[in-house]
């Protein structure tokens, strides 16, 4: 089985190559390229919050197995200042910043399993899942 | 591991033992008690074979085949089977139920059967067992100890196999049908149509929209009319992925037009506040293609004319 | 990296070339915005067949370079959406409203003639 990456999330830069890991662990274990975008779009989303809202973080994409299904987990941590109001981050159209927004009901509708944990003390993590049709 | 697990009627052999984690074989005496086994069932393979063969034509087993197709397949399975009672290896076997159960399920062969035919074939072979041994009790049952396990172990696995694979056969005919139920059409030169019939749930009219997505870019199409009119119900969900076909459409540059909504989705689309300045309307099939066909630049007669009939 | 900008006729073509940073969007907007001045562009393409994500800080950067060239009197087509790449951005709820979209270049050019009148289309 393919292995997990790591990604350190520091500038937009870090932002293409965490997708780009993504994408690549998503087409090795034969996702379908529509389910290999959506998991591309969502990391980049959430390594886009890390950067905006917390400067510094960090992206983990591994393979995950249940049975016979066979998928991506993808946890993005960050130590920034946490979410204030999660259900109103979760609310569609939502948006902190004129459109850039959280984006994270957006995420969410990309993913198969969505999972937030948020304070002040510990910032941010945000696990998804996606498994291979 | 080393521990009896399997107790067993003594003067039955044909107790239950059992059939999941067997042990490997792995004390030397099972071992050379399994080659003894394996030396006896080639010897007398033939016979063996036969008398299998005989037995499931009796109990009108794979009655789906010709007698020859089921001889020759009697026949590989009873050499993989011996084969892993020789090695202890399954992977062989499963390879080989998976490649047996591709040829044969469209043949229309039940899971009983297969499962029927590979407990014959244990029978078969514990009954000459028996014949053999039948002069050496302590000698019997410890050939019938070293058997029984691997023998439930082979039956389980092409059981498993043959399930796997007839789940695996049905996932992909319910995609197949899946597929076939949302055709998109080209009906002129950068005109698609897809009309959608039935009941659409969320992960259908996901499928829709990126076959639609495809059709479009493949077509290069520059409208496209979805008709919905056999369409009976659509909740929130399934409306909101509609307004999502229409707008990814548009990313791809072509306009959708749609057709056929029915009052009570109407009314859906209303309540859940879909945003209706996004999406063009027409009320059936025919007015939607007229609609495509002016916004393709073609002149269109309005059909009362065409047909001349006064409606 | 730089995505080069082309100059045809009254329009300037951008042809996104490999993936971008943000950076990079951000240049090419600015840089678009700038041209369409100096060579009194009517029309803007950016072409972005080879993205294969758009994510919500490339659409809003998209958007407001399509603003922005209008304000400075170009129309802007975004093409070359390729189909996942939309389905995935109308699931994020990111549509590029009020930015005009063609399938490809050619489809961009002629969207483009049309909406610049340069050869009106009869009736």
């Amino acid at each position: 089985m393919a292995n997990e990456a790591v990604v350190t999330i520091n500038t937009d830069a870090d932002v293409v190559a965490a997708r780009q890991k993504g994408r690549e662990l998503a087409t090795e274990l034969g996702f379908v390229s529509t389910d290999s975008t959506l998991l591309a779009t969502a990391i980049s989303e959430l390594a886009r919050n890390i950067i905006r809202y917390a400067k510094h973080g960090e992206i983990l994409i591994a393979p995950v197995q249940s049975g016979d299904r066979v998928g991506i987990t993808v946890v993005a941590r960050d130590k920034g200042p946490g979410i204030a109001n999660i259900p109103l981050a979760m609310q569609d159209g939502f948006s902190t910043s004129g459109g850039l927004g959280l984006g994270l009901p957006g995420v969410k509708r990309l993913m198969d399993e969505f999972h937030l944990v948020s304070d002040a003390n510990t910032g941010t993590t945000v696990t998804i899942k996606k498994w291979k049709r | 591991m080393g521990d009896q697990r399997a107790k067993r009627n003594e003067d039955k052999g044909q107790g239950v033992s059992p059939t999941r984690e067997m042990p490997p074989p792995d004390d030397v005496s099972t071992v050379s008690l399994l080659r003894e086994l394996v030396a006896h069932l080639r010897k007398n393979r033939t016979q063996l074979r036969e008398e299998w063969a005989r037995r499931i034509t009796a109990a009108k087993l794979l009655g789906a085949m010709s007698s020859e197709e089921m001889f020759a397949e009697a026949t590989s399975v009873y050499d993989n089977y011996v084969e892993v009672l020789e090695t202890g290896a399954v992977e062989a076997l499963q390879a080989y139920a998976r490649d047996l159960s591709e040829r044969i399920i469209p043949r229309g062969v039940e899971t009983d059967e297969v499962v029927g035919i590979v407990l014959l074939l244990r029978d078969v072979l514990a009954r000459s067992l028996f014949a053999k041994y039948q002069t050496d009790f302590q000698l019997l049952n410890r050939i019938l100890d070293a058997y029984e396990p691997a023998a439930n172990r082979i039956a389980n696995t092409v059981a498993v196999g043959f399930v796997q694979e007839r789940e695996r056969i049905i996932r992909q005919q319910q995609e197949a049908i899946r597929e076939l139920s949302t055709p998109v059409l080209q009906v002129r030169e950068r005109l698609l149509i897809l009309p959608i019939i039935g009941v659409i749930d969320s992960q259908r009219a996901r499928q829709l929209t990126e076959q639609l997505l495809r059709g479009i870019r493949t077509n290069r199409a520059k409208v496209v009319v979805i008709d919905i009119t056999g369409v009976a119900a659509m909740d929130a969900t399934v409306a909101n992925h509609l307004v999502q076909t229409v707008e990814a459409s548009r990313l791809l540059g072509a306009t959708v037009i749609v057709t056929g909504l029915s009052p009570e989705i109407a009314q859906t689309l209303v309540t859940i506040g879909v945003d209706l300045g996004k999406m063009n309307t027409v009320g059936d099939l025919q007015g939607g293609i007229e609609e495509a066909e002016r916004l393709l630049g073609y002149k269109v007669a309005p059909f009362s004319e065409i047909s001349q009939q006064p409606i | 990296m730089e995505v080069p900008i082309l100059k045809q006729g009254l329009y300037l073509i951008a042809s996104i070339q490999a993936a971008l940073s943000d950076l990079d969007l951000v240049h090419l907007r600015d840089a678009l915005a700038e041209k369409v001045g100096k060579f009194r562009a009517r029309g803007v393409i950016v072409d972005v067949t080879v993205l294969d994500v758009m994510d919500s800080f490339a659409s809003r950067t998209l958007r407001d370079l399509a603003h922005m060239t209008r304000l400075r009197g170009a129309e802007t087509v975004i093409v070359g959406i390729q189909p996942e790449v939309a389905f995935a951005m109308v699931q994020l709820g990111l549509t590029l409203e009020g930015v005009d979209t063609a399938l490809d270049l050619e489809e961009g050019l002629a969207f483009l003639d049309k909406k610049t009148k340069r050869h009106p289309s009869r009736g």
